[in-house]
């Protein structure tokens, strides 16, 4: 199934959820959608498992117009974020229940859905549970039950509302793995909605980044690690150090900062903001640099150093405590800063990046 | 060295546990039991031949049967109505929702008495309802179903009060999950919302039933009470106690306080039975 989103808009009161999101996923493709809490994420999910309607777009699916199908019609899994099990049922029942309230022309006998039954029980792993109520069960377990019941009716499409954010991390990396192979075996189109980074690559052949009600870019998990398309992506994707920089000739030019690592950039001159993560900032000890340590905290394997600039900026790096860069760097010590990688978007700050923390003191600079 | 400890015991966040339950439990038996005890004391004293007697006589049996069947129809209603009127005001947004949410504790404020005149005035062969039923050739006050109303009346509350509550707790992605497995409204509500509310739709409805069998005001206004045919089973009590037949009167109200005490052990077993899957072990 091949699904295609087009100019996708929806607003609950006030506030725009989605602003216009264009989207094709490919038949057997596995994509997540990952954003911050707010991005809309989940709405665009649930418009396409039809739980909710958009206020103008498109939703076509395989040359299907689904904005005309009720959600039953439209033949999809959904696995919601806290299970939504039926307290009331076993796990078979559970499970059962999509092939049972078919009408009665379309629905198998007995035997067929009990055999059904049994195979996604033991796809599941959880052939012991069968006759369990929800509430004797784990949230391991729980999220299984409800990924065999949206497949028990050969879903053409499988959606899932952040899967694992409920679950502790050990169970979290076993059921990704666990789904990747499902996802594999079924070979339905499936889609996931995510906040958290290294499930999404982890798990996706694309990932779609989700800021606002937009989407701020498609890939893989290396492209968007390395080139992110928009200083909230940057932003998001840890690059939380945000130094004002001049453009000259496609070279980045700051006081106090060593740009030789940093390459070229097809960029017109003029102010510039360059986005960094902390551990791609080394400070190099530089009695003429302008960045002074304030202080220096130890994890056992990284430090964590916190810097100021005679304006008041302040960064923070991490680095490896046994890097020779390490050697010295004590509080006091003035240094210059070497970014190892970073991002660069023309003009000032921009003012939609989100991650507040990392601004707040920024903020207050400005003025 | 170390002592023998004494045990050390989680203090509670508001002291005062004994005098607590010592005062309610006083209560409880003064108010509740001790009555109760008497009527059963009482009853005892009659002997089961004579008890037997009583009870069976044919005016007894018949007003046996008329609350009943009066009080069943009256749950039926209410249980259905009930039902409705609760999702309509845990689902629904709309002008004069908290004004008709507020109306349904009317019947538990209004004296019953006043109830009942109000219910006979307006079925009454001349009243406002009453002279067009009349003309169809309907009558309903002083027969079976001018019960039937007035029970209806002032057990309404009972059923849309219980299943208020856990609609308004039951978690609606249960509801889009049946959606997206396929299943249509009617099958939603039957498989998925039903079994939910059925523990407190159960205990709702048993109290309205019980609260029928015991109605005495709001009943004797629109009933006309002619034995064997629209006399209720407590407005019959009270007949023997007037006549100062007090051994009649104990016989009929003890079968009354053991109908009320087996719906009441029915009503838990259904909520247990319905509830099976919450408990976790």
């Amino acid at each position: 199934m091949t699904i295609t989103i087009t100019g996708m808009r929806k607003r609950f009161g006030p506030t725009e959820v989605l602003r216009g999101i264009d989207l094709t996923v490919e038949k057997g493709e596995l994509v997540a959608l990952l954003g911050p809490s707010g991005s809309g994420k989940t709405t665009l999910l649930k418009i396409i498992a039809g739980l909710d309607w958009p206020d103008m777009g498109g939703l076509d699916v395989d040359g299907v117009n689904w904005l005309n199908l009720p959600a039953q019609d439209r033949r999809i899994g959904f696995v919601f974020q806290h299970y939504a099990l039926f307290p009331h049922m076993k796990v078979r029942d559970n499970i059962a229940f999509g092939l049972t309230v078919r009408p009665r022309s379309q629905r198998p006998g007995r035997g067929v859905i009990a055999a059904r039954v049994d195979e996604l029980l033991h796809l599941l792993q959880i052939a012991h549970l069968g006759d369990r109520y929800p509430a004797q069960l784990s949230g391991g377990q729980r999220q299984r039950v409800a990924l065999g019941r949206a497949l028990a009716i050969e879903p053409t499409v499988l959606l899932l509302d952040e899967p694992f954010g409920a679950l502790d991390a050990a169970i979290r990396r076993d059921l990704r793995n666990w789904l990747r192979e499902v996802h594999g075996a079924t070979g339905s189109t499936s889609i996931f909605v995510t906040h958290d980074q290294e499930e999404a690559f982890e798990l996706a052949d694309r990932v779609v980044i989700m800021g606002q009600g937009q989407i701020e870019q498609i890939g893989s998990a290396d492209q968007i690690h390395d080139r992110p398309a928009t200083p909230f992506v940057a932003n998001f994707m840890g690059a939380t150090v945000e130094i004002p920089v001049t453009m000259r000739a496609g070279r980045i030019e700051a006081a106090g900062i060593d740009a030789t690592r940093l390459e070229r950039r097809v960029l017109p001159d003029g102010p510039a903001t360059l986005f960094l993560r902390p551990d791609d900032i080394t400070p190099i000890a530089d009695t003429q640099g302008c960045w002074t340590i304030e202080t220096v905290a130890s994890t056992g394997a990284t430090l964590r150093i916190a810097l100021k600039d005679g304006a008041g900026n302040r960064v923070e790096t991490v680095l490896p405590r046994r890097a020779p860069e390490a050697a010295g760097l004590t509080p006091g010590t003035r240094t210059h800063l070497r970014p190892e990688a970073g991002s660069v978007f023309p003009g000032p700050r921009p003012a939609t990046t989100p991650a507040p923390a990392a601004q707040a003191p920024a903020k207050e600079n400005i003025r | 060295m170390i002592g023998a400890a004494a045990p050390i015991r989680a203090r509670r966040v508001l002291p005062g546990f004994t005098l607590s339950l010592g005062t309610t439990l006083l209560y409880l038996v003064l108010v509740v039991l001790i009555p109760v005890l008497a009527l059963i004391l009482k009853g005892a004293e009659i002997g089961p031949e004579r008890f037997w007697q009583i009870v069976t006589s044919p005016r007894t049996l018949a007003a046996f049967r008329i609350t009943l069947t009066a009080a069943a129809i009256a749950t039926v209603f209410n249980a259905v109505y009930g039902v409705l009127m609760a999702w309509v005001l845990v689902r629904y947004e709309f002008p004069g929702k908290r004004i008709l949410d507020a109306l349904m504790d009317v019947p538990f404020a209004l004296p019953t008495a006043v109830a009942g005149l109000s219910l006979t005035a307006l079925f009454s062969a001349n009243g406002w309802f009453g002279q067009y039923l009349d003309a169809a050739g309907i009558q309903v006050v002083y027969t079976i179903w001018g019960i039937v109303l007035a029970m209806t009346f002032t057990s309404i509350p009972f059923v849309v009060r219980t299943v208020q509550p856990v609609l308004e707790d039951l978690d609606t992605t249960l509801e889009q999950a049946a959606m997206t497995l396929g299943a249509r409204p009617w099958t939603i509500f039957a498989r998925v919302v039903f079994p939910a509310i059925l523990p407190a739709f159960l205990a709702g409805s048993t109290v309205a039933f019980a609260r029928s069998l015991g109605e005495f005001g709001a009943v004797v206004f629109i009933a006309g009470n002619l034995p064997m045919k629209t006399e209720i089973a407590s407005l019959l009590a009270y007949i023997r106690l007037e006549e100062y037949d007090y051994i009649g009167a104990a016989a009929i109200a003890l079968v009354l306080l053991v109908f009320a005490l087996v719906l009441l052990l029915v009503s838990n077993l259904l909520q247990i039975w319905a509830a099976r899957y919450r408990e976790v072990k």
